[in-house]
């Protein structure tokens, strides 16, 4: 485990991520290569898994193009992501929403968590 | 030919400059000791006997002890040759893992992982005789025909069928080196390798 850890501290870069889970909504900066072209992608959407451990996990996200359901896996070390971000924190009760795949419109939709460190703020302020 | 005895650590991936992720295996190899050095005029071949894992004294015949003490090294757990060995080092001398640079090929011998007797479909990649349905039952992982029948009255040697698999000594060839450690004696290696973690490999090329 030791040499794992080793080796990645030598090869991967080292990053900082925002922390998200399952049910937020993110949007991933990605380079892409394109000939010797590098342009920055955008992909905007849930995640609705996050797999593995340590330097070798991955996320899954999913978003709604054109009517159609797309999902797209990064890795989370990748050096391609330039950026995470997260607009929204989701009221999800599962760590996998594959259930998401076979609903559509407004049942597909994740509730949105309301920070509860917020409404403690806004006690003490009241 | 050079090679390093080496021990397995585990897989990982890892992201290479292009930005593409490839499976690797940790190997942590060497320092190895030269032991003995053979030539054709005193052992009728050329080779270059090397050790490698620490071992206890009390654990090693004499005979072995002695052999290492002509080359002033400690009692070791595995000793190998390498035949025609283009690496130029004395007895008593030792190999690192510097010996390989990043990008070189190189093939790695190991032993399989044993999994006992299995039937011919993993044991030799047949695909099963039967369908699931129209009334078919137990054939689905089944060898099919061994043979004709009265003609030749026999089962050539040779027929493929169930047995012991795996424990076997395997070269994987033409493995990339992706990255050499020299302080921590680790290469990191494109692909998988045969073992399990913590088995014995001998790197070559």
């Amino acid at each position: 485990m030791d040499a794992l850890v080793f080796v990645h501290e030598q090869l991967t870069g080292k990053k900082e991520f925002p922390k998200f889970k399952a049910g937020d909504n993110v949007t991933v900066n990605y380079k892409i290569v394109e000939g010797n072209k590098e342009r920055i992608q955008s992909f905007k959407g849930d995640v609705i898994k996050r797999q593995g451990r340590n330097f070798t996990q991955t996320f899954t996200v999913r978003k709604i193009s054109d009517g159609v359901g797309v999902e797209r896996v990064f890795p989370l070390y990748s050096p391609n992501i330039e950026s995470i971000t997260v607009h929204k924190t989701g009221r999800v009760r599962r760590a996998k929403l594959y259930y998401l795949r076979s609903r559509s419109g407004k049942s597909a939709r994740i509730k949105e968590k309301k920070q509860i460190i917020e409404k403690k703020a806004k006690a003490v302020q009241a | 030919m050079k090679g390093i005895i080496g021990k397995k650590i585990g897989m990982t991936s890892v992201f290479e400059p292009n930005g593409k992720q490839t499976a690797c295996t940790i190997i942590e190899a060497g320092p190895c000791v030269v032991i003995q050095k053979k030539t054709v005029d005193t052992d009728g071949y050329n080779s270059l006997q090397i050790a490698f894992g620490e071992a206890k004294e009390k654990n090693t015949p004499k005979a072995l002890l002695n052999h290492f003490a002509k080359a002033n090294a400690t009692p070791k757990s595995i000793v190998k040759e390498i035949r025609n060995c283009s690496i130029d080092k004395q007895v008593g001398e030792a190999i690192t893992c510097e010996i390989f640079t990043e990008g070189e090929k190189v093939s790695v011998i190991g032993t399989t992982k044993g999994k006992g007797f299995q039937g011919v479909v993993k044991r030799h990649g047949f695909s099963g005789v039967g369908e699931a349905s129209h009334g078919q039952h137990d054939r689905q992982r089944a060898p099919g025909s061994i043979g004709g029948s009265s003609y030749p009255s026999r089962v050539f040697k040779g027929m493929r069928m169930a047995g012991r698999t795996g424990g076997d000594r395997v070269k994987v060839k033409a493995l990339r080196v992706v990255k050499v450690f020299p302080d921590k004696n680790y290469i990191l290696i494109s692909g998988s390798v045969p073992g399990h973690n913590g088995s014995i490999v001998l790197i070559q090329n």
